[in-house]
């Protein structure tokens, strides 16, 4: 993608040593705020929230010895802006396949930035059922001033105060060919 | 307003390309998910109008593409003959461009006629979705079939399909010859001479076969299609009676043994029980009547994603 926009890399601020220390930090801040395993339902937003939780999960079995339950969301169908966007995004399957109802939820997501992704994928969670509790547990966090909706990130793996003209990158081997955290500025601005 | 569909309207398979074809279908297998659920109901499309303009009588596609329209949260209207001024007089394009003054975002029609979808294309600034012209094409219906073969057979390429009965006045057999051929599959049509022209083949460039009889094209098929024998032209005298018709061409038990295995059984609807098709093979496991009517709304809701704005998924 960096490639696609030409975009300037002006720091790497994670790299993959970093990033497995920050997720390990979430997974056990995750399970000692719930303390445990038990009713706690992992909900990677696509498409980077997806590995993330799937990390966090391994790490979470790994510290209690005891699986979370664990989903996936697109937020695509959801999402505010459908009308204004040229070309829209492309839809992908929302998979949910144990129940939500009373359960604690964490959504997982790379970046929280205005927050509108979250408030999609909140009220799609919202049409599913009732749980008891939903949290946000974030690889990076851009910052409040970004934030266009009254929505925070309760677990945080690395908070980097930006500039709007800035973009933040998780690159994850699922999909892109390093693990690290970059921020990068479109060229000319 | 510009449309943001690539290809502003769904008229017919015959415009589309594989390609595209393949990025309806996946759409679709991903909107399945959302009508298994307890709310069946996404915000997509909210503040969206969709008029279901049927010109001729519907239940099962109109009733698609009304749930369609409604779990997209989109406001769906529905005029039918019996109660729109064409009745009175209006000609098409009037009712048309008096349509297109209450801005809808998108179109469906259904009408006797081939080519009215493509007419009102021209004067319309809304998206037209083609619900069957005539005997021109009925798209929806063949992705909602290839949607039901993929399914089960997990490909569409290098299957042999075979489709029985009333090819001549059939939009669903025009529509997916051109999807299935299209898709790579081999399609063999059969049917009484008088409704299975030999120059059928006209249609499609290649991987289409006239057979003379019922037992050639069933045997060592895939998939075997029957169509609707259209009662209402029974005065035009293409074979001498239903019963005849049945005898020849009805499919059995004991044709269907013709063809592979673990060959399916399809049918557009509304079945004639007893003509085209015995009730027994009709209510049979290999038949998936009732999974391509439950497909039919994931396809419809994909395709009025895709025509008032939405992208194509890719596997």
């Amino acid at each position: 993608m960096a490639d696609e926009y030409n975009l300037i890399e002006k720091a790497i601020i994670m790299d993959s040593a970093r990033m497995k220390r920050a997720l390990s930090r979430l997974a056990s801040e995750i399970v000692e705020e719930n303390q445990g395993a038990k009713d706690l339902y992992l909900v990677g937003i696509r498409r980077r929230g997806v590995p993330l939780a799937e990390r966090l999960f391994n790490k979470i079995e790994q510290l209690e010895g005891e699986k979370p339950l664990y989903g996936i969301i697109d937020i695509t169908l959801y999402r505010d802006d459908l009308s204004t966007v040229g070309a829209n995004p492309i839809v992908n399957k929302t998979e949910l396949a144990t129940d939500i109802e009373d359960k604690n939820i964490i959504l997982v997501d790379d970046v929280l930035y205005t927050g509108r992704t979250i408030r999609a994928a909140l009220d799609q969670l919202m049409d599913f059922g009732r749980p008891r509790k939903v949290k946000l547990a974030v690889l990076i966090d851009r910052g409040r001033e970004h934030r266009e909706l009254p929505i925070q990130a309760d677990f945080v793996g690395r908070l980097v105060p930006t500039k709007q003209t800035e973009i933040i990158k998780v690159m994850l081997k699922e999909f892109d060919d390093r693990e690290a955290v970059g921020i990068y500025e479109i060229p000319n601005q | 307003m510009e449309k943001p569909f690539k290809r502003r309207d769904l008229l017919g398979i015959r415009d589309l390309s594989a390609e595209e074809i393949k990025g309806i279908l996946d759409t679709a297998e991903n909107f399945r998910e959302i009508n298994a659920r307890e709310i069946k109901k996404v915000p997509t499309l909210r503040g969206k109008t969709v008029i279901n303009l049927f010109f001729e009588n519907s239940t099962r596609t109109r009733t698609s593409f009304e749930l369609a329209a409604k779990r997209l949260s989109a406001d769906a209207v529905n005029i039918s003959i019996s109660s729109s001024s064409v009745a009175k007089g209006e000609t098409l394009i009037d009712t048309a461009l008096n349509l297109d003054a209450m801005s809808p975002d998108c179109i469906v029609v259904r009408h006797g006629s081939a080519g009215v979808p493509h007419q009102l294309a021209k004067v319309s600034k809304a998206a037209i979705i083609n619900a069957g012209d005539g005997t021109n094409e009925h798209p929806t219906q063949a992705l909602l079939d290839a949607m039901t073969i993929r399914e089960h057979k997990k490909k569409i390429a290098d299957l042999e399909v075979a489709i029985v009965g009333d090819i001549l006045h059939s939009r669903v057999a025009r529509s997916n010859i051109q999807l299935l051929t299209k898709l790579g599959a081999r399609v063999r049509v059969a049917g009484p001479k008088t409704l299975v022209p030999d120059d059928f083949q006209y249609l499609v460039e290649k991987d289409l076969i006239v057979c003379k009889n019922i037992e050639e094209a069933i045997e060592g098929t895939d998939v075997v299609m029957i169509l609707r024998i259209q009662k209402e032209r029974q005065d035009s005298a293409y074979f001498p009676t239903l019963r005849e018709y049945s005898i020849h061409y009805g499919l059995t038990h004991e044709r269907l043994n013709l063809a592979k295995e673990d060959a399916i059984v399809l049918h557009p609807g509304p079945m004639n029980r007893g003509i085209e098709i015995a009730s027994d093979v009709a209510d049979s496991s290999r038949s998936l009547i009732l999974d391509q009517v439950k497909y039919g709304v994931a396809v419809r809701m994909a395709v009025l994603y895709l025509a008032t704005g939405g992208t194509a998924s890719s596997e």
